[in-house]
């Protein structure tokens, strides 16, 4: 058995081996890629298939994605490239569809000026081919599922915890129903998947709190711990705002257990006061030099100058832009942080150069 | 007028002409978009879909028809893929697409010299160094005659015919070519650097050489086989042909420049535009000679803004032909075969040695003196024309 095993693996490199051949300078891929985009396994990409209104800024994007798409676990997000202007963009957004589903559903909201967010949730017509990073993130349930869940969420912060709810409504009903879930947002309008939360909670016994911030004003840790008595002994997955996510981080960490807190940034935080002096960028791989300014991300100067860098989130999350550092020093441009240790590993989209700087891209 | 120099401008004058045509390029760059992007897209998908269908036709290659319509269609394949696509890819034309399978750090040619390679000798040596004797790498002034100025061998004598070889065996010229043979010879190549570059030319000449005459031979069958591997020869051959006529065809014909290599000592960016439009020629024709030609048809256009998309040079040229005119700067074009022709009559006449060149150099340079007189007065009307005496030194480009 295994060595029929072994000779159909050879005999499928061999065949593998011939089809490349046949195909040179191209890999087979590539015209299978061209034939149609979502066949191609070295850029994955996915066609629109609907697009659903969710509110006034938020739309969900239903894709169909090719055969072999790299299964993804419920809280996580995958990278979205879209071409606008002829031009490649990449985003992350969570995935808002059950790992089980055959459809790929990515739920995107418009930031106010962002180009790309804005095009992705209201001028994406269905049959748009997108491509797609592989699916990434730390913001998932353990197993066994918590007993006491707590999910606390404001925005679009709601996306990753509506992936895991779904899936687990669908699986195990049983772990929601002594779950609570606390979301913001501005009024009833706005909050996105709502009446599906309000039918989920109806259906499971999952307690949910709707905190409508134009009235309510903003939800703060002390009026959380009142909404949620039992908060303390709960495990607790949170999105949202920047600022919301701080304050659950000194709440929890002065006053309960700062290892049940996880917590899921969408924005990368405010940049750090030493945005780094700037300075000549070597890419040692692209052999491509060019000078990156004050606070300028080492990656946004490589691609002004034409260098092709791998990049995923833009905005420190998903490592898919790390290089090595060559020689030289960079600063983290969240936190002031300088790394200058060669060979170390660093995150092009929010690292600046610290003088000369060179990077095995 | 128009002349083959710039020796009737002032130096304010040619950086007048050098901004002007930084703006050009501005322009077209903050304009690039989704119309480009299409373009691109669709010659990949016509080239694909040409080379599928002739290697469709090419399994039946023993009946003639179907030898006759694959061959053709895997000529055109051939050429479209290394002009249109390759040539201009590895320019990075289309690297702000930020595409990672169309981009000049990606992309691989269906051609016997591997890409990096190509990027070095090409887009660097023959871009920086165009038309100035002993410095430009382009394989054309290594081995052939083509300028008076030129030191004359008896090897010479036979270009006419050498010429004619390497025209039907040009992408293994070209390979060949690039592992420096003669770098080698005068040490300035390690030895170590030249078994890499030989290395990594049998790596993709064996990948070569077996797809189009092993591989698909094999599919059309045993009686099949010969034809098949038949229809590679003549399609790579026409290939061949074609890119050597077109590529002569933008630095060789009459009208077009060299220059000394002092020329390259301070020269500015406006010098470098001048050098590099009047050291090309292009070729006029429609939009099927274009594409066919990866619009080197439009090789001044590409010589002076090698990196912009290839489908804007057409679009360009009107603007480039009215500033060359403005400062009565030398813009030749014409049609293929009379261009070509003046190539072939090049390299028979030089051939020959200098002695009896001596009287028809005179003359010649009797002629531009006359012209450049006539320019200088016919150019006096340009904007900036100060006085002589307050020439500026001219700046040293970067680099």
């Amino acid at each position: 058995m295994a060595k029929w095993r072994e000779l159909g693996g050879r005999a499928a490199a061999r065949a593998r081996g011939v089809a490349n051949l046949l195909t040179t300078p191209l890999l087979p891929d590539d015209l299978l890629g061209t034939l149609n985009p979502v066949w191609s396994t070295s850029e994955p990409a996915a066609r629109v298939v609907a697009v659903r209104r969710e509110t006034a800024d938020t739309s969900t994007l239903v894709l169909r994605t090719g055969p072999r798409r790299a299964p993804h676990r419920a809280g996580q997000f995958v990278g979205v490239g879209t071409q606008l202007a002829g031009v490649w963009h990449w985003r992350t957004y969570s995935v808002t569809s059950r790992p089980d589903e055959r459809l790929l559903a990515v739920t995107v909201t418009a930031i106010p000026g962002g180009t790309v967010s804005g095009a992705l949730a209201h001028g994406t017509p269905v049959g748009t081919v997108l491509r797609l990073g592989p699916p990434a993130g730390e913001f998932v349930l353990p197993e066994p599922v918590p007993e006491k869940l707590l999910f606390v969420t404001a925005g679009s912060g709601v996306t990753p915890v509506m992936g895991m709810v779904r899936h687990l409504a669908a699986t195990r009903p049983d772990a929601l129903a002594g779950a609570v879930a606390v979301h913001c947002d501005r009024t009833e309008a706005d909050v996105v998947f709502g009446a599906e939360l309000r039918a989920l909670a109806a259906a499971t016994g999952m307690r949910l709190v709707e905190r409508h911030t134009a009235v309510d004003g903003r939800l703060t840790p002390d009026a959380l711990a009142y909404l949620v008595p039992d908060w303390a002994a709960r495990q607790v997955w949170a999105c949202g705002p920047g600022g919301l996510l701080d304050d659950l981080g000194d709440w929890w960490g002065r006053h309960g257990d700062a290892d049940a807190l996880h917590v899921e940034r969408f924005v990368a935080p405010r940049p750090a006061e030493d945005a780094g002096t700037g300075g000549r960028v070597r890419f040692t791989a692209s052999d491509i030099e060019t000078d990156a300014a004050a606070g300028q991300p080492l990656m946004l100067a490589g691609e002004a100058a034409g260098a092709l860098l791998p990049n995923g989130c833009r905005m420190g999350i998903c490592h898919t832009c790390v290089g090595r550092l060559r020689s030289g020093a960079v600063t983290d441009l969240r936190t002031g942080e300088r790394h200058d240790t060669p060979g170390e590993p660093v995150r092009t989209c929010v690292s600046g150069a610290a003088g000369d700087v060179e990077i095995e891209l | 007028m128009a002349t083959l120099t710039a020796d009737h401008l002032t130096d304010e004058q040619i950086e007048a002409l050098g901004a002007e045509l930084d703006a050009l390029r501005a322009e077209v760059v903050a304009s690039r978009g989704e119309r480009d992007a299409r373009y691109i897209h669709k010659v990949i998908r016509t080239q694909r879909a040409l080379e599928m269908s002739a290697r469709g036709l090419l399994l039946f290659a023993k009946f003639p028809p179907a030898w006759i319509a694959g061959t053709a269609a895997l000529s055109a394949a051939k050429i479209l893929e290394n002009m249109e696509l390759g040539h201009n890819i590895m320019h990075g034309q289309w690297d702000w697409m930020r595409d990672p399978k169309i981009h000049s750090t990606t992309w691989e040619w269906d051609h016997a010299c591997a890409s990096e390679g190509w990027k070095k000798s090409h887009n660097f040596e023959h871009h920086t160094y165009t038309n100035v004797l002993n410095k430009d790498r382009d394989l054309g002034y290594s081995i052939m005659r083509i300028s008076a100025d030129q030191e004359w061998h008896p090897a010479h004598l036979a270009q006419p015919v050498y010429n004619q070889l390497l025209a039907a065996f040009f992408e293994w010229g070209v390979a060949f070519y690039d592992l420096e043979f003669d770098l080698v010879a005068d040490g300035t190549k390690s030895k170590e650097a030249f078994k890499a570059d030989a290395m990594r030319l049998w790596r993709k000449a064996r990948r070569q050489l077996t797809k189009d005459f092993v591989l698909y031979p094999a599919l059309s069958g045993p009686r099949g086989f010969l034809a098949s591997a038949a229809a590679s020869l003549v399609a790579n051959t026409v290939r061949n042909f074609w890119a050597h006529a077109v590529i002569f065809c933008g630095h060789f014909p009459e009208g077009v420049a060299v220059f000394p290599e002092d020329q390259l000592d301070g020269e500015t960016r406006g010098q470098w535009y001048v050098r590099q439009m009047l050291g090309s020629a292009n070729l006029s024709g429609g939009p099927l000679l274009h594409v066919m030609t990866g619009n080197l048809s439009h090789q001044i256009e590409h010589h002076i803004f090698p990196d912009l998309p290839s489908n804007r040079y057409a679009e360009i040229a009107p603007r480039v032909r009215e500033i060359c005119e403005r400062y009565g700067l030398r813009y030749t074009t014409g049609p293929l075969r009379k261009q070509y022709a003046t190539v072939l009559r090049k390299i028979n006449r030089y051939a020959l040695p200098r002695r009896a060149e001596r009287a028809a150099l005179l003359a010649r340079e009797a002629a531009q003196a006359a012209e450049a007189a006539e320019a200088t007065r016919a150019v006096q009307q340009l904007p900036v024309r100060p006085a002589e005496a307050a020439r500026p030194q001219p700046v040293r480009l970067a680099g």
